[in-house]
């Protein structure tokens, strides 16, 4: 693991590509939440040629739904839901410019191989960290699909977000190098 | 016959999930610290480091420890001498559901399985109810976290299989699981019954405290024990980032089953392992 360093979205073809796998960041800047209903609302709207409600070029998706927001407070607890679940909608939103997601757990090969061919980067938070994460959440704003409850999509602004790089735009996968490198199991 | 108001069982229902979903049991946390005094990888370390952190903030904050306030799994043990007056039991458990997700900005999490719609108040619980000698209602509140419910599994084994077959399932179950379900995870296996007896033997399994207590039957402590060396070696690690510490506990519970078959099912708790209980 290399030293701590910060980054800012929107997230430059340069930044992404200076990233590696294993990297750790803090992220700072925008980034919109997406998870299960909204990923299969994009979608549905870029399979009819409708606008989105987001400019995937410039965003960062985080897959993430918050819990509400008590009174006096920014926002509720939030960390990342598992990202495989998003597999079956992310190629196409790369394929219309998506460049960085957050997430937690391993991609599929079409999502790993979607991230090498168009420069992509997929960062990892850590699950289930939900109150520490909220910390560094400065401002909430409710973007679209406001009928998904928790699953709309919702503009977060972020201070210093601790991510490690899973997926690189070279196609590694830290999960996978570092699981090797522990296990003893014969 | 003790009388037992509805209304009673509506507030502790409420009180429990509030307090599971924000306060992390003593037992949890005295995992997380024994963990990160055997892990052995720096990023691991870091990481245990993070959880113990975020457990103090909730409790010193009243916020909810994970985001995801979880499927509303109620265990109740009726003593078949009580008595629910004003109103339907049942009903008095969903309302206190309700009311916890909504009074305590708990995270509305259940859905229509077909259209996604959100029921927006947490409703219905998942309730499990015995009935048992006494005048006693004891209830325990199970926030479960949809990330380490959707890596569980169950398998019909053939006798045949027998341990071994039982003990590679779990193996397998938790290696493909891999980061998913949030790990330092709690393993809760159920052995035999029937297909679905299986399933909530597993999920009574992760009801055992994390005091390092084995199943009473040595066959089956044995098999906890062995399985937590062997899912510790397979490098998953805090977080999924690698490392020594994948699972803190593993419990198994068992019942006898048809001659025809061997139910497993493993059910996987994430590090937020979070239940809490009442005896009224």
């Amino acid at each position: 693991m290399s030293t701590t360093r910060k980054i800012q979205t929107p997230l430059t073809e340069d930044v992404i590509a200076s990233l590696h796998a294993g990297d750790m960041v803090l992220l700072s800047g925008e980034v919109y939440t997406a998870r299960d209903a909204a990923h299969r609302r994009l979608c549905e709207a870029l399979s009819q040629g409708l606008p989105l409600p987001i400019d995937l070029a410039t965003s960062t998706i985080f897959y993430a739904a918050p819990s509400p927001t008590p009174p006096r407070r920014v926002i509720g607890s939030i960390g990342p839901t598992t990202s495989y679940r998003m597999d079956a909608f992310t190629p196409a939103l790369i394929e219309h410019g998506l460049r960085a997601m957050i997430g937690k757990g391993s991609r599929s090969a079409q999502v790993i191989e979607s991230i090498k061919k168009n420069k992509a980067v997929y960062f990892g938070a850590i699950g289930g960290i939900a109150a520490l994460t909220a910390g560094r959440v400065t401002k909430i704003d409710l973007v679209a699909y406001e009928d998904l409850g928790p699953e709309a999509i919702r503009k977060l602004s972020i201070l210093d977000l601790p991510l490690v790089v899973i997926n690189d735009s070279r196609g590694n996968d830290l999960y996978l190098s570092e699981r090797e490198k522990w296990r003893t199991l014969s | 016959m003790r009388r037992i108001n509805a209304r009673k069982i509506t507030k502790a229902v409420k009180t429990l999930f509030i307090e599971a979903n924000t306060v992390l049991g003593k037992d949890v946390m005295e995992a997380l610290q024994k963990a990160l005094s055997t892990e052995e990888s720096d990023t691991g370390r870091q990481v245990l480091q993070k959880m113990i952190e975020n457990a103090d903030i909730a409790r010193r904050e009243k916020i909810p420890i994970c985001q995801d306030t979880g499927l509303a799994v109620v265990f109740v043990e009726l003593g078949q001498d009580v008595r629910v007056t004003g109103g339907p039991l049942q009903e008095a458990i969903e309302e206190g559901v309700r009311q916890a997700y909504q009074d305590g900005y708990l995270r509305k999490s259940v859905c229509d399985p077909l259209t996604r719609a959100n029921t927006n108040d947490n409703a219905p619980s998942i309730l499990h109810m015995d009935i048992v000698p006494g005048n006693q209602l004891r209830i325990i509140a199970m926030p479960k976290g949809g990330g380490s419910e959707n890596m569980s599994a169950a398998r019909m084994l053939t006798p045949a299989a027998g341990i071994e077959g039982i003990k590679k399932f779990v193996l397998e179950t938790v290696e493909a699981a891999g980061a998913n379900p949030c790990p330092p995870i709690i393993v809760g296996v159920g052995i035999g019954g029937s297909l679905e007896q299986a399933c909530i033997l597993a999920k009574k399994a992760l009801l055992r405290p994390l005091d390092g207590e084995h199943n009473k039957d040595e066959r089956l402590a044995r098999m906890e024990d062995e399985l937590l060396k062997r899912i510790n070696a397979l490098g998953i690690g805090p977080g999924g980032l690698g490392g020594r510490v994948t699972a803190l506990a593993v419990s198994a519970e068992m019942m006898p089953c048809h001659i025809a078959s061997l139910p497993v099912a493993v059910n996987l708790q994430c590090h937020v392992a979070r239940h809490k209980e009442v005896i009224i």
